[in-house]
């Protein structure tokens, strides 16, 4: 067999994470025509595209780490696939809402945002990623140049920090989930920070 | 005063019936003068039906000798519903679609067999719903305590087909089989001091696993004042689709009060108090400002964190209104001069 180069390797692995990413969507698909999303079809819906949003965005703050600590240089190049899948399955999770549970009047829906703080939050972080979405080409990074684009993309930490602020002020008694997700955050922030206050003392001397 | 011979718990051949009086291991029972008589409390059709089953299961069985397991399955799949001849059209039914039985019992909140809807159908097999003893006491003349199948054959059974509005913002259609609380009520003879009925979960980690983690202050509590409890929409369930209670829908017994959240409607009851202060009741102590003593259906009070305005109603995609008191109107006088702002 032809030994592939280097960048369609990439592309091979790109894609193959890529379906992997579309797994949740597939199952909620497979599941709905199954008939299999169980009582309440919308809700499960809902819930589903939440957490897929909330992993994966999780996995794309990981991959700083992943490098430092696994030696895996080479995750920094699929971060981008990563942020934008968090992003798709945020939009899709608020489209049902959007859909469903609003019917489509964005009077309703707006107010909905400005009354309910759960809401908010949740809104808020759909809200920052989309301009980090949208800068996410060659072509923006270019356009931006690399440190007023590292500085924007910063504000993914706040859209992560309202996503678990969303999921905690929603439950009902059981915080459980929500405070796994918000434990790993917690750990994200801790590696970002030793890491920080090593490149700061390195700097001293 | 020997009064009558109850056999329900001996064979009921004939012929095992005489071999029992004969050897002296049938069950006599005195019975007091006061208490309602077997044949005033079992509905015809229901005992008819009993005996239907019995002969049916009778000659299955003979069936089965012969036709090998087809035949016990099929006896099996007969005896499955034990409440099928109970009355059903009451005044109070709702003509809405029923939700199906299948999203009846496998959507369930019932924190005591874990906090996913999903759960309580899962985890509620540790439940076991017989021998399961209700006590009633408090301000009353008598506190007693029953066997369930005693305390329910007391009980005139009837279907009620009620509309169920969660607290979450979605509900079912449900035939519920049962009787009134008042028929409780009345006979518990409550004194003058009794204002408000208290009923209690039973607490037990081993049957109720979800108990072993303090999500909730267990055992769960629910109450309500004498004069809600009265009326005559508010109903304590044993079965649900003509067959008895699911343990996920809240087996043995259950409360059922249509026109208030569903958290309102406590299931698996150990104990039925009668005080003369508002008792404790679990999601108020949970959130005083989001779940209320009261917390009647109302679409213009909303949960301090979500609308109250619309409900999905399982089945359905898109949300529709929500009525004030679930649609049932007729409870409004019991809350009259009250602010239900202040009083959700």
């Amino acid at each position: 067999m032809k030994k592939l180069s280097a960048r369609q390797q990439l592309r091979l692995e790109k894609s193959v994470l890529l379906l992997v990413l579309m797994l949740p969507l597939a199952r909620i698909i497979f599941d709905y025509f199954q008939d299999t999303l169980g009582a309440n079809p919308v809700e499960a819906m809902t819930h589903r595209t939440g957490d897929a949003a909330l992993q994966i965005l999780l996995l794309s703050l990981a991959v700083t780490p992943i490098q430092r600590y696994f030696r895996f240089r080479r995750a920094i190049l699929f971060r981008r696939l990563l942020g934008l899948t968090a992003f798709f399955y945020g939009l899709l999770h608020f489209s049902i809402y959007l859909v469903f549970d609003q019917e489509l009047s964005f009077g309703d829906t707006f107010a909905d945002v400005a009354k309910r703080p759960y809401i908010t939050m949740g809104f808020s972080s759909l809200v920052i990623m989309l301009p980090l979405a949208i800068t996410s080409t060659d072509k923006m990074i270019k356009r931006l140049g690399g440190p007023k684009w590292r500085r924007l993309h910063k504000a993914v930490y706040a859209a992560a920090v309202l996503a678990v602020i969303h999921y905690w002020w929603l439950v009902k008694a059981n915080i459980t989930i929500p405070a796994i997700y918000g434990g790993c955050l917690a750990l994200l922030f801790a590696s970002r920070m030793i890491s920080l206050t090593r490149n700061l003392s390195r700097k001293n001397y | 005063m020997l009064k009558y011979l109850k056999c329900r718990d001996v064979p009921h051949s004939s012929l095992r019936m005489h071999k029992a009086l004969m050897e002296g291991t049938m069950l006599i029972k005195i019975i007091d003068p006061t208490a309602a008589r077997e044949h005033e409390v079992t509905p015809q059709a229901l005992y008819l039906d009993r005996r239907r089953l019995m002969t049916s299961t009778a000659r299955s069985m003979i069936a089965a000798g012969v036709s090998g397991v087809s035949g016990l399955m099929s006896s099996m799949a007969f005896a499955a519903k034990a409440y099928d001849k109970v009355p059903k059209g009451s005044p109070f039914d709702t003509n809405e679609a029923l939700t199906p039985l299948k999203d009846v019992t496998s959507y369930n909140n019932f924190y005591e067999f874990g906090t996913d809807k999903g759960d309580p159908k899962i985890n509620s097999g540790s439940l076991k719903p017989r021998p399961w003893k209700i006590t009633v006491d408090g301000e009353v003349e008598k506190p007693t305590s029953f066997d369930i199948d005693d305390f329910i054959k007391t009980k005139k059974l009837e279907e009620r087909i009620y509309r169920l509005r969660c607290v979450e913002a979605w509900s079912m259609v449900i035939p519920w089989i049962g009787f009134p609380l008042a028929d409780v009520i009345k006979a518990a003879r409550p004194n003058s001091k009794a204002k408000f009925v208290a009923f209690t979960t039973l607490l037990d980690p081993a049957q109720m696993p979800g108990q072993k983690s303090k999500i909730l202050d267990w055992p769960y509590t629910e109450g309500l004042r004498l004069d809600e409890a009265s009326h005559p929409l508010a109903f304590l369930a044993v079965g649900l689709y003509g067959d008895t209670l699911p343990n996920q829908s809240g087996a043995p017994l259950r409360l059922v009060v249509p026109w208030k959240y569903g958290f309102k409607s406590i299931k698996s009851i150990v104990k039925i108090t009668f005080t003369s202060t508002q008792p404790k009741t679990t999601w108020n102590v949970m959130g005083p400002d989001e779940y209320g003593f009261y917390s009647n259906v109302n679409p213009n009070v909303d949960h301090p964190r979500w609308s109250q305005a619309k409900e999905r109603r399982i089945g359905e995609l898109f949300k529709r209104k929500t009525m004030m008191f679930n649609g049932y109107d007729q409870v409004a006088s019991l809350y009259t001069g009250l602010d239900l702002k202040k009083n959700f």
